[in-house]
């Protein structure tokens, strides 16, 4: 009878609370947290393991002074930020049209929102395959430093934009329809409403799909992998590449960890500002 | 008004036009003969053929990605939904100390990104020699779907009204069996949701695939495709009827679910 004693009872509570969420917790310590310490250690160790005889001496600092001082290194950073903001921003853009054409009552409504679902929800290496395809037929694209970003950065936005749309839809389908019936009083513009009724109570949302935006470009990996494969040469490796072929082909684990650090240090920086925002938003009241 | 929602019409159909562009693309290289398509492939293919579907199957095993991949995400999937719904139920309704922590932490988890954990995972797995095992892909599938898996549930679980239980709970039943008998059977639309997103994120993933298999015999989908290779040069015909192949689960159920899918994915990222 749980209220008889209501000490007890919270007590029990709690005791079948922990039971209940052990298995959850015990995996992700063991898949996630620990593994993820462990890649901190190696990142101050050296380890080859093309050459196993040099054991695992600590080395202090210097895997992270020898990455700072690559070329390679810094290049993909380059990359990788040119990247997130060149395909993030066209994504904002065409999904804030979408989302503004989608905020409407019309027949097809359910037949639109599944057909820009699904880029979404194929595979990326799929995604990757087709625009490549595509590219392949036109010479010289993808063999230009500058022109393989082109089918890069259009994949990306052929798969990521219905996501930002639809977050930008749920966004403005919470605005109250009265706020356009006063603006409209008032004899403002359609322009004029977008620009200070609209934009204003999106932005919430907006700034949400632009950092978690943000963030996945950050560890762009598949796309690149299959589309150029980095190239030519490393003209389009990004900073996920750049770390995977350190540790995976080179076998150099410890500096490779130090550049997984480095990567986990960025978007963990960029999931604070995150997380920071969205807490925001929920005192707020906001969904 | 009206030309507004005629100006709306006119950019919707672009965009969709543009989004269903490279399937068609897609489709058509797949009908296309191979001497065609190496002269630079026609919009659309005069005979059509089958062939390349034929060649994925008898030459090229591809049903052995496919099973590996349903085995992987379905394994994954079955068990971030009943770990996780255990895990979600007890952070949505129960008081308990750390709760705040504990949600924070598995919020911070789903953003990790996987290349941070992928060398220590690589030598973890090898020392228990889970490497090119189903095993040794699903434990690291975990780290991403379930902290997804639970924070989606939290949120099913929240929109249940609390007077549910406690009116079983009233009538005797324990917690738990308030939970399995009254709970679970009222959420499982949201627990069909949270199972179809775990699926499409783990039949979509590649770097761990890649990095945690060492042959066919248990490469997934993705990888299978990424790494296919002709005597000579890509052999696109067979790439892209795969691609068809391997978009065709993820469509359907796409398709079929798609209003639970977009209410889950908009919660998921909104609330995380």
């Amino acid at each position: 009878m749980p209220s008889v004693e209501p000490r007890g009872a919270e007590r029990r509570e709690a005791r079948l609370a922990y039971g209940m969420v052990a298995p959850a917790v015990a995996t992700i310590l063991l898949i996630a947290l620990f593994p993820l310490t462990w890649t901190v250690w190696e990142s101050l160790h050296l380890h080859d393991l093309r050459m196993p005889w040099l054991g695992q001496p600590f080395v202090g600092l210097e895997n992270y002074v020898e990455v700072l001082r690559e070329r390679r290194f810094w290049g993909a950073m380059a990359h990788t930020a040119w990247f997130a903001a060149a395909s993030v921003s066209l994504e904002l853009v065409l999904g804030c049209v979408l989302a503004l054409a989608m905020n409407r009552t019309f027949r097809g409504r359910a037949l639109v929102r599944a057909s820009i679902l699904i880029p979404w929800a194929i595979p990326t290496v799929v995604a990757a395959l087709v625009w490549r395809f595509m590219f392949e037929g036109l010479e010289g694209w993808l063999t230009d430093d500058l022109g393989a970003w082109l089918p890069v950065i259009l994949a990306d936005t052929w798969k990521e934009t219905p996501f930002v749309a639809l977050l930008l839809l749920a966004g403005l389908q919470g605005i109250d329809p009265a706020l356009y019936e006063a603006a409209r009083i008032d004899g403002a513009s359609p322009w004029r409403q977008f620009r200070y009724v609209t934009l204003p109570l999106l932005a919430p949302a907006i700034l949400v799909a632009l950092i978690f935006r943000t963030m996945n470009a950050f560890r762009v990996f598949d796309l690149i992998y299959v589309l150029t494969g980095g190239g030519p040469g490393t003209a389009t490796e990004p900073i996920a590449l750049y770390t995977f072929n350190s540790l995976m082909h080179n076998l150099r684990f410890g500096y490779g960890s130090a550049l997984s650090v480095l990567v986990f240090l960025v978007t963990f920086a960029l999931a604070l500002g995150y997380i920071r925002l969205l807490g925001r938003g929920l005192t707020e009241g906001r969904p | 008004m009206r030309s507004q929602g005629r100006w709306a019409t006119l950019v919707m159909a672009a965009l969709v036009l543009g989004a269903a562009f490279p399937f068609f693309r897609a489709i058509a290289g797949s009908l296309t003969p191979e001497a065609q398509l190496f002269e630079g492939a026609p919009l659309w293919p005069s005979p059509a053929v089958l062939e390349h579907y034929r060649a994925l199957f008898a030459e090229r095993a591809f049903w052995l990605p496919i099973r590996n991949s349903l085995i992987v995400a379905g394994s994954t999937t079955l068990f971030c939904v009943t770990i996780g719904s255990l895990c979600a139920y007890a952070l949505a309704r129960l008081r308990f100390r750390g709760k705040t922590l504990l949600l924070g932490v598995i919020l911070a988890v789903s953003m990790f990104p996987q290349i941070a954990i992928v060398s220590p995972l690589f030598l973890l797995l090898r020392s228990v020699r889970l490497i090119n095992t189903y095993p040794g892909l699903v434990l690291p599938y975990l780290t991403f779907a379930m902290p997804l898996a639970v924070w989606l549930l939290v949120g099913y679980f929240r929109q249940l009204p609390a007077e549910l239980e406690e009116a079983a709970m009233v009538d005797g039943a324990s917690r738990l069996r308030a939970f399995r008998e009254v709970i679970v059977p009222l959420a499982l639309p949201g627990l069909a949701a949270t199972a179809i997103l775990t699926f499409v994120y783990s039949w979509n993933e590649f770097l761990f695939a890649l990095s945690f298999t060492l042959g066919p015999e248990r490469q997934t989908v993705p990888v299978a495709i990424a790494l296919f290779r002709g005597q000579y040069q890509v052999p696109w015909g067979q790439v892209l009827a795969a691609a068809i192949v391997a978009t065709a689960p993820v469509a359907l159920l796409v398709l079929a679910f798609q209003r639970r899918i977009v209410q889950g994915l908009t919660a998921g990222a909104v609330k995380g």
